[in-house]
């Protein structure tokens, strides 16, 4: 029998330390809807969407209803696009976006992820195209989102797709300039990507997976934070199984979601991913923690090591309470999704590079950051080769998501609304990587021993 | 199906009579019943069977959520499968 204890201390919980499933993903295939007419193709993918995800939205309402737990987002993440539309005889794949935005509102959800490559060896025709596309896709839908992965442990980094990508933020911050170059906060630039993610905006349906399946995200910055606060100046030990402790519980509460949708909606389950995913409510932060354990503020001395236990114990933790993890899981540094890191960089103490080598020891990236308007497409190329090259060695994922918000410069703030906050313009370095950047081709694959 | 019902909210005489004439109502069978007054808040925890009742957890949850509001309460319904998951292995 359950006592009050642990019944009040669910509750509390949810209602004062923002503990919820930050998002139920329905994977989809559309792999059966090549086609080479673009219209044919595109009523297959809207069809076979809207077919799939019909109860997607209202299964998830009900299952909030009956356990009492917020579900934050429901989504749809599909097949990449560059390979749906490869079949399509065209130049621009801005329809199939246009289509899967249509799709995603008929069913409801709040995003639907999938316009995307994968070009880690190279780019194939219809990767181009689709990379060129990507900024009208983006300004002209409201809730689709696109990645490229343009890197791998087996496979290196082509830099000729970091180049492209550099400009093709340029181009979609530019016509998105009147909501300070929103559209940016809809593409993730990967390294390593996943092809279970649910979390948006990098959540693609990889090619290994079912027909559909069922992805959970799970969240709970505030729930750690304050087990942490009940643990004040004990040792490191005394911290990472507090934290474990805690990821274990709020795993086993998406766990159970995850096997509910599943069965409601007669979908295989997937993964739940074990990720600590900010908001910018104030006691949702990750920041936050990193600063509970003895630190003034986030991005000073020790910030890294305070984030790699955070992250470790939290997979330690989550593990035993999944029957199957996947995902990116881990501990998410998105800036202006989180009250502690906007407060941090507003500060000036949390710096571009800081938050690079934080990278190393986190899921996923350099995330929803903003830069100044002026930051030329080679600085932006450099800056995801950089971090493709800390995902690339380290045989992690990691990603780029960068707002080169048009006419602002340092010290602006640059508002996105709900979930996606409000960012600090923060300084890039003012010196040239332009001639490193055009080089292009392949940065060869790493060794996989003899690691130093 | 068996659920966990809630109730929080300021002290005062009656609380614990009203909210069992609800669960009553709609033939919600009480198990076990835990409460405590803490520095003028009440805390009600209650084990209940939902088999008989008419209604799903998901619109008792509205009708509580609903009882609640008119009284300055919060009183919640949720499924027992939630806090056995957090907290039994």
């Amino acid at each position: 029998m359950l006592n009050q204890h642990e019944i009040m201390q669910t509750i509390q919980m949810i209602d004062q330390q923002h503990l919820d499933v930050r998002t139920i993903t329905m994977g989809i295939s559309l792999l059966s809807c090549a086609h080479s007419d673009v219209k044919v193709a595109c009523d297959k993918v809207y069809d076979k969407i809207t077919r799939y995800a019909e109860h997607l939205v209202a299964t998830g309402e009900a299952i909030e209803k009956e356990f009492g737990i917020p579900i934050v987002n429901k989504r749809i993440s599909v097949t990449p696009i560059a390979l749906v539309a490869a079949a399509a005889e065209t130049d621009n794949y801005t329809p199939f976006a246009q289509t899967l935005d249509r799709a995603a509102k008929t069913c409801g959800v709040n995003f639907i992820g999938g316009f995307s490559a994968l070009v880690q060896k190279g780019m194939t025709k219809a990767d181009r195209i689709l990379i060129n596309s990507i900024p009208e896709a983006l300004s002209t839908t409201d809730i689709v989102c696109a990645s490229v992965n343009v890197g791998s442990t087996k496979a290196g980094i082509d830099m000729d797709a970091v180049a492209l990508m550099g400009r093709t933020i340029k181009d979609l911050a530019g016509r998105t300039a009147d909501k300070g170059g929103f559209g940016c906060a809809k593409l993730v630039v990967f390294c390593n990507a996943v092809e279970d993610n649910p979390f948006m905006a990098g959540a693609f349906h990889g090619v290994g997976e079912p027909e559909k399946v069922i992805n959970v995200g799970v969240s709970g910055p505030g729930v750690v934070y304050h087990a942490l606060q009940a643990v004040k100046g004990q040792p490191f030990d005394v911290v990472a199984e507090t934290v474990k402790k805690t990821a274990f519980r709020i795993t086993r509460m998406g766990q159970l979601v995850a096997q509910e949708a599943s069965r409601r909606l007669d979908t295989p389950f997937g993964i739940v991913d074990l990720s600590l995913a900010p908001t910018p409510a104030v006691g949702d932060s990750v920041a936050r923690i990193l600063e509970e354990m003895g630190l003034e503020v986030c991005g000073t001395h020790g910030t890294t090591a305070a984030l790699a236990l955070l992250n470790d114990a939290v997979k330690k933790g989550g593990v035993m309470a999944s029957s199957s993890v996947g995902g990116l899981s881990g501990a998410f540094i998105p800036v202006s999704e989180d009250e502690g890191m906007i407060a941090a960089a507003s500060a000036g103490a949390l710096t571009l590079d800081k938050l690079e080598a934080m990278t190393c020891v986190c899921s996923v990236g350099l995330d929803m950051i903003a830069v100044p308007g002026d930051t030329s497409a080679e600085t932006i190329s450099a800056i995801i080769a950089d971090e493709a090259a800390i995902g690339m060695v380290n045989s992690k994922t990691t990603a780029v998501r960068l707002i080169p918000a048009p006419g602002c410069k340092v010290g602006d703030m640059v508002e996105f609304g709900g979930l996606l906050g409000s960012a600090p313009v923060q300084p890039v370095h003012p010196y040239s990587s332009a001639d490193f950047v055009a080089r292009g081709g392949r940065i060869p694959a790493p060794m996989q021993s003899l690691k130093n | 199906m068996k659920a966990i019902v809630t109730v929080i909210g300021k002290d005062r005489v009656g609380i614990t009579a009203a909210v069992c004439s609800l669960l009553a109502q709609h033939n919600i069978n009480i198990l076990d019943i835990t409460q405590t007054v803490l520095q003028e808040y009440f805390t009600m925890v209650m084990l209940v069977d939902t088999s008989a009742c008419a209604q799903s957890i998901g619109d008792m949850s509205d009708i509580l959520d609903q009882a609640g509001k008119e009284q300055g309460l919060s009183i919640r319904i949720q499924r027992e499968d939630i806090f056995n998951a957090m907290h039994r292995i």
